[in-house]
């Protein structure tokens, strides 16, 4: 029985390094050609990876124009920004007044009610619609709704209390109710996003 | 079931050995595609195709499982949706048409898998079971083809849904009410489209089983080899890794790099731009055709034009069917003891004969419904079943084969090796 056959002769093209190691041209093509096997898989995960992120359509839905100028103080409306609810308050001065007679540096996460809103227009509490705790929608927006303790949005889910600023004060949520970016166009016309 | 020459998987880390001991997954691949599983040496590039198959059945899984994170199977929306996919998904466009090409690439790689199989006998014993198996996902292959062709829901897929299922409506007697209970209706629609839709899913699974079998059949044996002369002794193999594992891979390059380029370059030149239109009922296009790895089979459905006994319409379903159920009884049809095609003198000339039969009905498949292609295809069509159903049982009776080599080491280096059994002498398959 014939075990192995055909030679393997040392092929002339290899060298030889400062510690004695043999290299043949082999070894090289080898490592390349893994090499790019390799970097080509990796590449392939891109797209199929990416194919997961939002999609053009998605992204084009990401500004919310709205005409707020029906809006009486004291009430508040749910418009839909990114296919979530944002809400948009016009505040009472006595709701302003009881955002900032709280100092800031006492809360959980300090902030005043001039840096949630846009200069001149302090009444325009525009935030998201979206508890920063697990991401129900808080009630208080509506009419008659339970606004929780501090008279702002009050989460069913799981009991967190936001002031009239939008803050948090009481309950799980970790942060405030976050402020989109938004301006206005015109003294009645929000653009959110 | 190697052979016992076979080089046997030794963990020495001290996790493997472990979970050598737990979960032996490393030794059955080892065994399978690794140093542990020897293989003919004298394998050339045909015999590339079965792990190219198997790269392109994972290449579709992947991307229709990922096309299916985005389509809408439902009439309404179905074609908007794969047209979402083409300008708003991330990559969705690429996606889309690897998995369309990739069909395409896929049967091409099967069709020569399947030739490569014809030519060098390698249905025949001891592996007609992976034969059997292998038609059996041909079969499927094709069903899911169809299927899937459907989805987008365009003109063509509409027609092509029509026309198929219309061939269950030549059964005698059940035809009509089949093809209505297939269609869930009475014409494709929103019914026809979901179930399409499930099934299109489900069977690549089902042939991914089918093609475990069909290795698992496969490695009983071994694979045959251009010789057609069985593994004699540990000459006469090397081990698949890291040998073939290298071939294999080059050979996935290659084909890698046609692929690409039609998948970037050529994307919809296998395609029919008639199917860029959302289906429509009450309009039929003008020149209907399915894809082109259906045309020789859709060649002999149109052959028949004349009732004879019984209807011209069920005289071409019928023929269709038998051309690839006929590979079925091909182990049987076929006595010639000899396997390789090199070795068989008359039988090559035949082989060629239906390479270019088949071409021929290829063509005319494709080619409208009117003459001289309805004659060809006639002609061609009686030309596929006499090979199959006359010229292989008469020919493996009557032909003289050329001397075998005594084994696969004489066939790759010539007589001077060694060896242990007299010259002249047939060994037994190996078991």
């Amino acid at each position: 029985m014939v075990s192995t056959s055909g030679t393997a002769e040392i092929d002339a093209t290899s060298a030889t390094d400062d510690f004695g190691r043999d290299y043949r041209r082999r070894d090289f093509i080898n490592i390349a050609a893994v090499s790019a096997a390799g970097v080509g898989g990796v590449a392939v995960l891109v797209p199929l990876i990416s194919q997961m992120a939002p999609s053009k359509d998605v992204l084009a839905e990401s500004t919310t124009e709205l005409d707020v100028g029906a809006i009486q103080p004291g009430q508040a409306i749910k418009a839909v920004f990114r296919k979530q609810p944002v809400f948009i308050r016009n505040l009472t001065p006595q709701e302003i007044a009881a955002a900032d007679a709280v100092p800031a540096a006492s809360l959980r996460d300090p902030q005043t009610l001039e840096e949630r809103t846009k200069e001149g227009r302090t009444n325009w509490l525009i935030t998201m619609g979206v508890c920063t705790h697990l991401g129900c929608v808080p009630l208080g927006a509506g009419e008659g709704e339970n606004r929780g303790e501090f008279g702002g949005y009050f989460c069913p889910c799981h009991g967190s209390s936001y002031d009239t600023a939008g803050r948090i004060r009481k309950g799980p949520a970790p942060t405030n109710l976050v402020v989109p970016d938004y301006e206005f166009t015109s003294d009645t016309t929000v653009l959110i996003g | 079931m190697s052979f016992p020459w076979a080089r046997h998987y030794e963990p020495k880390a001290p996790l493997m050995r472990y979970l050598d001991e737990k979960l032996p997954l490393p030794r059955f691949v080892y065994n399978a595609v690794g140093a542990g599983y020897p293989v003919p040496r004298n394998l050339s590039y045909f015999w590339n195709f079965g792990v190219l198959a198997g790269f392109c059945l994972m290449l579709q899984i992947v991307t229709g499982v990922i096309l299916a994170m985005h389509y809408s199977a439902n009439a309404l929306v179905a074609f908007n949706s794969v047209e979402h996919i083409m300008r708003d998904v991330n990559w969705g466009w690429m996606l889309r048409y690897a998995h369309a090409n990739g069909a395409s690439f896929f049967f091409a790689v099967i069709y020569i898998h399947i030739f490569r199989g014809l030519f060098y006998g390698s249905y025949k014993p001891p592996r007609e079971m992976i034969w059997l198996l292998g038609v059996v996902i041909f079969l499927l292959m094709m069903a899911t083809a169809f299927m899937g062709y459907v989805l987008p829901w365009g003109q063509m897929s509409f027609w092509g849904a029509k026309v198929i299922t219309g061939l269950f409506g030549a059964i005698p007697l059940v035809g009509e009410p089949l093809q209505i209970w297939l269609l869930g209706g009475y014409a494709p629609d929103n019914a026809a489209l979901n179930r399409f839709y499930s099934l299109h899913f489900l069977l690549p699974f089902v042939i991914a089983g089918c093609v475990i079998l069909h290795i698992w059949a496969l490695h009983i044996p071994g694979s045959s080899n251009p010789t057609g002369v069985e593994v004699k002794d540990e000459s006469d193999t090397v081990p698949f890794h890291p040998y073939y594992t290298a071939k294999d891979g080059f050979g996935l390059g290659v084909f890698l790099l046609i692929y690409c380029a039609v998948v970037f370059f050529l994307p919809n030149t296998l395609g029919h731009p008639d199917n860029y239109i959302p289906a429509n009922p009450l309009s039929t296009p003008a020149h209907i055709v399915p894809e082109w790895y259906f045309w020789p089979f859709y060649a002999i459905l149109r052959a028949f034009t004349a009732d004879f006994l019984l209807p011209a319409k069920l005289w071409g379903v019928l023929a269709m069917f038998s051309a690839i159920l006929c590979w079925f009884f091909l182990p049987w049809l076929d006595r010639s003891p000899v396997r390789s095609g090199h070795h068989r003198p008359m039988f090559k000339w035949f082989f060629v004969a239906l390479v270019v039969d088949m071409l021929v009905l290829f063509y005319c498949g494709g080619a409208p419904a009117e003459e001289p292609y309805v004659m060809i295809s006639q002609l061609a069509t009686a030309y596929y079943f006499l090979h199959f159903l006359v010229i292989l049982p008469i020919v493996s009776l009557i032909e003289r084969p050329t001397p075998l080599p005594y084994s696969i080491t004489e066939a790759v280096l010539g007589e001077q090796v060694e060896s242990g059994l007299e010259k002249g002498e047939y060994a037994q398959p190996a078991v």
